[in-house]
């Protein structure tokens, strides 16, 4: 797969449109808020946002509070629409794809959430066929699953390791198992990409290297791209291809991880001083929070 | 790389099938099977086990309208029950004087009746169920949520402007029903929309202030009334099933029936919109329309119901809270299953209203209230955690 490292540093110039085929989104000039534009509380949650996702990359969207990352993901996930600027989705524009068409290319993973009803687990993983359901004039909207829906789900939820939960309640679980749940929902649906939204925030670590790691495989396997909403910038480091890092609604860098995550971004970003070094594994940046020494120098 | 736009109905297979590199590891697992039916044993609803549970649930149903059609005022005995209802069904007429007010009593006052009460009682069940998973909310019902008294509101005004009981103005009565009850869900719908989803402390506040606003105008309508309409009014309020003639009894139930199957084929949707709007959204649900019909049936539904059987309140809540727990969450059995159960729950209901206090009767609405209300209680204090 090719994927296109560092071609953009700094966002604001236009890539050459010959790209196009790799190209999972294509975001140019979006503008975003929550109710009215120009009402009083419509303040721009996105502005001139234009970034591409390459196809079988990992992305991670970073940024401080507020900046408009999980804004930005329910853009790329048609469940919110632009006021201004147009997104393409493969070359085609999202706003003409109904939401039905959408679903079958795009999988989205909420942040984590309590679940009020008592489904299943394997109950909630066959959830994602619902956009791929069987539908006659007489099934009364019951579309029962088949054989295919079944082994789409069984993968799904040995990939996330979640299948001896199968009969367990989602009511009851941990919120890690809850999370694996709805990450596996999302694969079920067999998409080409895959929008996640903190999905590492309630996991302990081995269930986030797990994830991350799974990610990978699957972006090295089908060639799914992911799009990652975090707080971790050492997960955004060390996982994700490329990472764009907003701050208050605007693309403030966004490169390969040795190019976004310098102490001047960082500082600009977040406005504090961390240190950065080389993992000692893969030598990506390593950002570590200040001393208690150093704290007072800020 | 990217194919041609795709149709909604017949998307492009590089959409939806996996991409060429996951064709091995399928192989794999056919060759050494992950066991999908064993991994999805008892996890998932078969339509295996929704046919047996839907045919026992079917079976008690008739049992128990046998038992209600016997109990009463006067005890008919099942062989004449059978030999009577056979002689309407066929047209032979009855012999005797004494089998010929039986026959009435059975025909023209207890048949109509208990028929009313299990329709009702399923309309009720349903409508819950339907409410329940668009608002995500396990204690929306809609006599807590101030639906059923918008309709009662709408049926007041209609019986104070002098809408009689022949059968046209029996059949504006659930119109005017409607419109009440659509009022209450449009108050509740706008609340819903500017809340991503509705708490649950704010659904219950919600249907407290409706319920207060519409009973304080149905009791200043009353109040303006003749004595003798308002007592009959104030009867009807708390819930009573005295059952029209056949011609409006069969009228209602058809338009019922059209109304449940209406909201049987939102199932599917319904489990998904159960895990949340977003979700169900990136499921590709067009969840505004998928609302907005919902709540129309509901409001539907509820008005016809409360325009002839009054305020019978928390059948919406208890049933299918009690069936959930009993068949688990999917909607395609749920919906139906709690139907049957709801039907049952007030035609027995209903029977001990008319038989425990011979002779005086009490409102069945005064037996669902006390079945429900501390069940009410319950869920919201001991059982907080799963309301969320």
């Amino acid at each position: 797969m090719n994927r296109h490292h560092g071609e953009e540093t700094r966002l604001g110039h236009h890539v050459s449109a010959s790209m196009g085929a790799d190209r999972a989104y294509d975001l140019r000039g979006l503008y975003f808020c929550y109710g009215r534009p120009g009402a009083l509380d419509g303040r721009w949650v996105l502005q001139d946002v234009t970034l591409q996702v390459q196809a079988g990359e990992i992305l991670g969207i970073v940024g401080p509070n507020g900046s408009g990352k999980t804004s930005l993901l329910k853009l790329l996930a048609k469940l919110a629409v632009p006021q201004t600027g147009d997104i393409t989705l493969f070359g085609r524009s999202l706003a003409v794809l109904s939401q039905e068409e959408t679903a079958h290319t795009v999988a989205f993973v909420p942040q984590e959430q309590a679940q009020l009803f008592p489904f299943t687990v394997a109950e909630t993983v066959l959830m994602g066929r619902f956009p791929h359901r069987q539908r006659s004039r007489w099934s009364l909207g019951f579309g029962w699953e088949d054989q295919d829906d079944c082994r789409a789900a069984a993968q799904a939820m040995e990939t996330m390791d979640i299948a001896h939960l199968a009969a367990r309640l989602v009511t009851d679980l941990s919120g890690g198992e809850r999370q694996r749940t709805m990450i596996a929902r999302a694969l079920a649906q067999m998409p080409r990409l895959l929008l996640l939204d903190e999905p590492t925030a309630f996991l302990d670590l081995q269930h986030q290297i797990d994830i991350c790691s799974v990610l990978r495989r699957l972006r090295d396997e089908r060639g799914l791209t992911v799009v990652i909403v975090s707080h971790d910038l050492n997960l955004a480091s060390q996982y994700c291809d490329r990472v764009a890092m907003l701050k208050d609604g605007r693309v403030a860098a966004m490169g390969t991880s040795p190019e976004v995550m310098s102490v001047e971004i960082l500082r600009e970003v977040y406005g504090c001083n961390v240190l950065i070094d080389a993992h000692p594994e893969s030598g990506l940046p390593r950002i570590t929070l200040p001393g208690p020494s150093l704290l007072l120098h800020v | 790389m990217m194919p041609s736009a795709g149709h909604p109905t017949s998307p492009s297979p590089a959409l939806t099938s996996p991409s060429p590199t996951l064709t091995p590891h399928l192989t794999q697992s056919a060759a050494n099977p992950i066991g999908t039916d064993r991994l999805f044993q008892g996890a998932i609803l078969t339509r295996s086990r929704w046919c047996a549970v839907m045919a026992v649930l079917l079976l008690l149903s008739v049992m128990l309208v046998m038992l209600c059609l016997q109990l009463g005022t006067q005890y008919i005995g099942m062989g004449q029950i059978v030999g009577l209802l056979s002689s309407a069904l066929f047209g032979t007429a009855s012999e005797s004087d004494a089998l010929r007010t039986t026959g009435v009593i059975l025909l023209q006052v207890r048949l109509p009746r208990v028929f009313l009460g299990f329709l009702v009682g399923s309309c009720l069940a349903a409508v819950g169920v339907a409410l329940q998973a668009l608002l995500r909310n396990p204690l929306a019902d809609p006599y807590v949520l101030g639906v059923s008294s918008g309709a009662a509101l709408g049926v007041a005004v209609a019986v104070l402007f002098g809408i009689g009981t022949t059968v046209l103005a029996l059949s504006l009565l659930p119109v005017c029903g409607f419109s009440g009850s659509l009022v209450a869900l449009l108050v509740i719908y706008r609340m819903a929309a500017s809340y991503d989803r509705l708490p649950i402390h704010s659904v219950l506040l919600a249907g407290v202030i409706l319920n207060a606003i519409f009973s304080a105008l149905i009791m200043f309508i009353t109040s303006i009334m003749e004595p003798n309409r308002s007592f009959g009014m104030m009867a009807w309020l708390m819930g009573s099933l005295t059952a029209p003639g056949y011609p409006v009894l069969s009228a209602l139930s058809a338009y019922l029936l059209v109304g449940l199957v209406l909201l049987l084929k939102q199932v599917r949707v319904l489990n998904v919109l159960a895990l949340g709007e977003e979700p169900a959204r990136s499921l590709g649900i067009n969840t505004e329309r998928t609302k907005r019909v919902i709540f129309l049936l509901s409001a539907l539904i509820t008005g016809a119901v409360v325009s002839f059987s009054g305020m019978i309140g928390f059948i919406g809540m208890i049933i299918p809270h009690a069936v959930r727990l009993v068949v688990g969450a999917d909607h395609r059995l749920l919906l139906p299953a709690s139907a049957l159960v709801g039907g049952m729950f007030l035609m027995v209901a209903d029977t001990m209203a008319r038989t425990l206090f011979v002779p005086s009767e009490v409102p069945v609405g005064v037996i669902t209230a006390l079945a429900g209300g501390p069940f009410f209680v319950y869920l919201l204090v001991w059982r907080k955690d799963r309301l969320a």
